[in-house]
């Protein structure tokens, strides 16, 4: 413990933990509604999750297990660069095992492993506004957030029916919360939102550089917005996982050389490793393990 | 004990391990409505303020938050003590306060002259802290909404009578109105506005 001694337990100041925590309550209180916060300068530059990291330090406690992904993986520089995060700062123990983490903190995926009553998700997002790309004005998205006015955010979704014939949006894909607030699921996969809806963990969001925590507690409603005659799809793969074989997790694709060759491979990394140590093999590894015999 | 010394004692031995405790044991009780959670520090509270309204005023209070205190507890040295803890301001004016202690017994008139918010920033309301005689005990209370799986019963003993009547107008203003909670001793239930409050 006495390498903590150059900072607070979990590098924030008390005063600026309880003015997170406040805003965490009140964001778990209306579920999905955009809390301002006093955002704090993070020793890494907005845009790296600086967000996710401030929740996660005003939340995490000694007893706490922490698991940290960028788009589902472990091992990617983000990911790994937080983890170090918490371990100087915090000196809590990490994982990479989803159902062993108490606290999970990620980058644009939720785990295919469903997570569990006690764990809570907490989410790095860049732009935390469902509207702003349709309404740039804070004081006008405020007012329609106000007014449940979320005609607009339709009108979005019917444009790209008209002009592709189907919804195209595949990531941050739009969701009502609770019936009441449109929410920015942040940039994770269409693929990850039936996952949200009441989910068993609690689920925090961190918007650093645009000062926004929100909240979806446990058992809550999380509904994608779409149309009676284009109802909501998550994207499907026609290959299961190269390395362990998976189907219905999502994939993520790696150009293999210069000739057009190409895998698909489990984007959440822990999922992956846990079914080849059960023995699942996909087609790319089971050459080599024939070769091996 | 005098009033002065009253107010210099208490406090978290542990302030950053025992107040993250006692915030995660707030966060999970506000995410899940319904679960009675017990406060594990003592903070060496004024009488008639209870041991979880303490801990919860040292853990979330500080100088931007005016702190609103019912007449039991104004004329105790409750007020002496949070400000001496936690720098927080003690106003008279419900409307100013983002907590709001309320001790066992007292009348509750109304919610309304409490911050419920705007439709622009419901975040700007108040929470309020009231002591009940027990939880776990007395008139069973069934709770609905986020966080809770189907329906949950929870028995409160002491809550004014008119706390159902108030609960559901409060939750008719929503995405506006007042975050309760709800304490006995060490004992503390979470009641954010979204929940539905049915009595038997």
């Amino acid at each position: 413990m006495t390498d903590l001694a150059t900072y607070n337990f979990a590098y924030l100041d008390e005063q600026t933990k309880r003015m997170i925590r406040r805003a965490i309550l009140k964001a778990i209180a209306i579920p999905g509604y955009q809390v301002p916060f006093a955002s704090r300068e993070m020793p890494m530059p907005y845009g790296w999750g600086t967000g996710g990291v401030q929740v996660t330090a005003a939340i995490i406690g000694p007893e706490d297990v922490l698991k940290v992904i960028d788009q589902g993986a472990d091992d990617t520089t983000n990911a790994v660069s937080i983890r170090a995060f918490f371990q100087k700062v915090a000196n809590v123990a990490v994982t990479t095992h989803t159902k062993d983490a108490t606290i999970i903190q990620t980058r644009h995926r939720i785990p295919e492993h469903k997570l569990a009553e006690g764990q809570i998700l907490v989410y790095q997002v860049p732009i935390p506004e469902p509207l702003r790309f349709l309404e740039p004005r804070e004081t006008e998205t405020r007012k329609m957030h106000a007014l449940e006015e979320y005609g607009l955010m339709h009108v979005k979704l019917y444009e790209d029916i008209a002009h592709n014939g189907r919804i195209s949006k595949t990531y941050a894909y739009p969701v009502k919360v609770a019936g009441r607030y449109v929410m920015d699921p942040s940039p994770t996969p269409k693929f990850d939102n039936p996952k949200m809806h009441r989910s068993e963990a609690l689920q925090l969001f961190g918007a650093g550089r645009e000062k926004r925590i929100y909240a979806v507690p446990p058992y809550t409603d999380v509904v994608s917005l779409d149309f009676e005659d284009y109802p909501f799809e998550i994207q499907t793969f026609d290959k299961p996982c190269a390395l362990c074989g998976a189907e219905n997790v999502y994939l993520d694709e790696v150009v293999l050389d210069d000739k057009g060759g190409r895998m698909f491979v489990c984007s959440d990394t822990d999922n992956c490793e846990d079914r080849r140590e059960h023995g699942h093999v996909g087609a790319m590894l089971a050459p080599a393990k024939e070769a091996a015999e | 004990m005098n009033i002065k010394t009253q107010a210099l004692s208490g406090g978290f031995g542990e302030p950053v391990f025992e107040s993250q405790g006692v915030f995660r044991m707030l966060m999970d009780g506000m995410a899940r409505p319904g679960t009675i959670r017990t406060v594990g520090p003592d903070v060496g509270q004024p009488e008639p303020l209870g041991g979880a309204a303490g801990a919860i005023a040292v853990t979330l209070c500080d100088h931007e938050t005016p702190v609103w205190l019912s007449a039991g507890l104004a004329r105790s040295a409750t007020g002496e003590w949070i400000g001496f803890h936690t720098g927080a301001p003690i106003t008279r004016e419900k409307a100013e306060a983002r907590f709001a202690f309320v001790e066992a017994g007292a009348t509750l008139a109304s919610f309304g002259l409490f911050s419920a918010g705007t439709q622009e920033y419901p975040d700007r309301s108040t929470t309020l802290v009231i002591e009940v005689s027990a939880l776990g005990e007395g008139q069973p209370l069934t709770l609905t909404g986020p966080g809770i799986p189907h329906a949950t019963t929870v028995m409160v003993k002491g809550l004014p009578e008119v706390f159902p009547r108030l609960w559901a107008d409060n939750r008719a203003l929503f995405p506006r109105g007042v975050d309760v909670i709800l304490t006995a001793g060490k004992k503390l239930l979470c009641l954010p506005r979204t929940v539905r409050i049915a009595t038997q």
